[in-house]
């Protein structure tokens, strides 16, 4: 399993990392507010996540840090 | 073992694009490629008008801030008195092709060794959506409301293929960062464009079709399914020009 960090704080919600993750890890968090007042990205399904990395390929502000052991 | 991590050429300020630009992503490849090269301590940048006229702010390397439609010119002069050095430019459509348009012919015919990443979202983002010279026939902008009219307005600008019809540039390719495949290609190309002037073969351009969702009003994600519709057919991707492959092949 892989592991996704995010920088939450700089996340605008435009959920490119959602729409390209081929395993619905991703969802926009409807309930949280970030400093910039967007819906942040959240790993709802991170036990899923195979580590390929399309999520922080695609995202316009690089926040997203994916590790895998 | 980190899969994916933000490149140490990239900042850590916020970016002030709106959410789904892709500017973010062609920052981020820029930055990738100054990593990979291992080039960040002899890189100067030169920052366009527009939209990412704070582009200064993202890069760890040392940048400059030309006059709109400028940075050919001022990188042309960075480059003759710091030959070591590495320069590039970062220009949208409305900074290179329309008030930079005589900068822009005139480094590529001049063969100046810079290296030049061109931002073709077909609007003017910054000013609020205005039609810019790349705006698509029909396409409807703040100033074409019905849908640009070439009859009134002309032809869209193709930078690429125009350019490739002087002597003078060594590298021009058209790339698209709307999707994985499309954003790793382009990577591919900005990287020969900074390695050709590392061994100093001479001038590059990367243009890159990008989204302006704020402005097309549309979604993120649909402005990058429009990429795919509308932009790509009128302006195709490829290699346009490459001296040294064309060379080498004969």
């Amino acid at each position: 399993m892989a592991k996704l960090t995010f920088q939450t704080d700089k996340c605008k919600g435009c959920g490119l990392c959602v729409d390209v993750c081929p395993k619905g890890v991703l969802a926009l968090a409807a309930d949280k507010i970030n400093k910039k007042g967007h819906h942040p990205v959240e790993a709802v399904n991170e036990e899923a996540c195979i580590g390929c990395a399309f999520c922080a390929t695609m995202c316009p502000d690089c926040i997203i840090k994916v590790t895998r052991p | 073992m980190v899969v994916f991590d933000k490149p140490h050429a990239l900042t850590d300020v916020p970016m002030h694009y709106c959410p789904g630009c892709t500017h973010g992503i062609v920052h981020r490849l820029v930055a990738e490629v100054i990593d990979e090269l291992g080039i960040e301590g002899k890189t100067i940048g030169v920052a366009p008008v527009g939209c990412s006229v704070m582009c200064y702010d993202y890069f760890n390397c040392d940048m400059i801030e030309a006059a709109h439609g400028r940075a050919p010119a001022v990188a042309t002069g960075v480059k003759r008195a710091q030959p070591d050095s590495i320069v590039f430019t970062y220009q949208g459509d409305g900074d290179l092709a329309s008030i930079g348009m005589a900068e822009t012919v005139h480094s590529a015919a001049r063969n100046e060794n810079i290296t030049i990443i061109f931002i073709n979202n077909a609007i003017y983002g910054m000013t609020g959506g205005q039609m810019a010279p790349t705006s698509l026939p029909g396409q409807v902008t703040q100033t074409s409301p019905y849908g640009r009219d070439v009859n009134l307005c002309g032809y869209p600008v193709k930078v690429c293929e125009m350019l490739s019809q002087l002597d003078g540039p060594e590298y021009l390719e058209r790339v698209a960062v709307n999707n994985v495949k499309n954003v790793k290609a382009a990577k591919k190309a900005i990287k020969k464009a900074f390695q050709n002037q590392v061994e100093g073969k001479g001038f590059s351009l990367v243009e890159v079709i990008s989204s302006c969702p704020t402005n097309w009003g549309l979604t993120p994600k649909k402005a990058l399914e429009w990429i795919d519709e509308k932009m790509i057919p009128y302006y195709p991707l490829g290699v346009y020009k490459d001296r040294t492959a064309k060379e080498e092949n004969k």
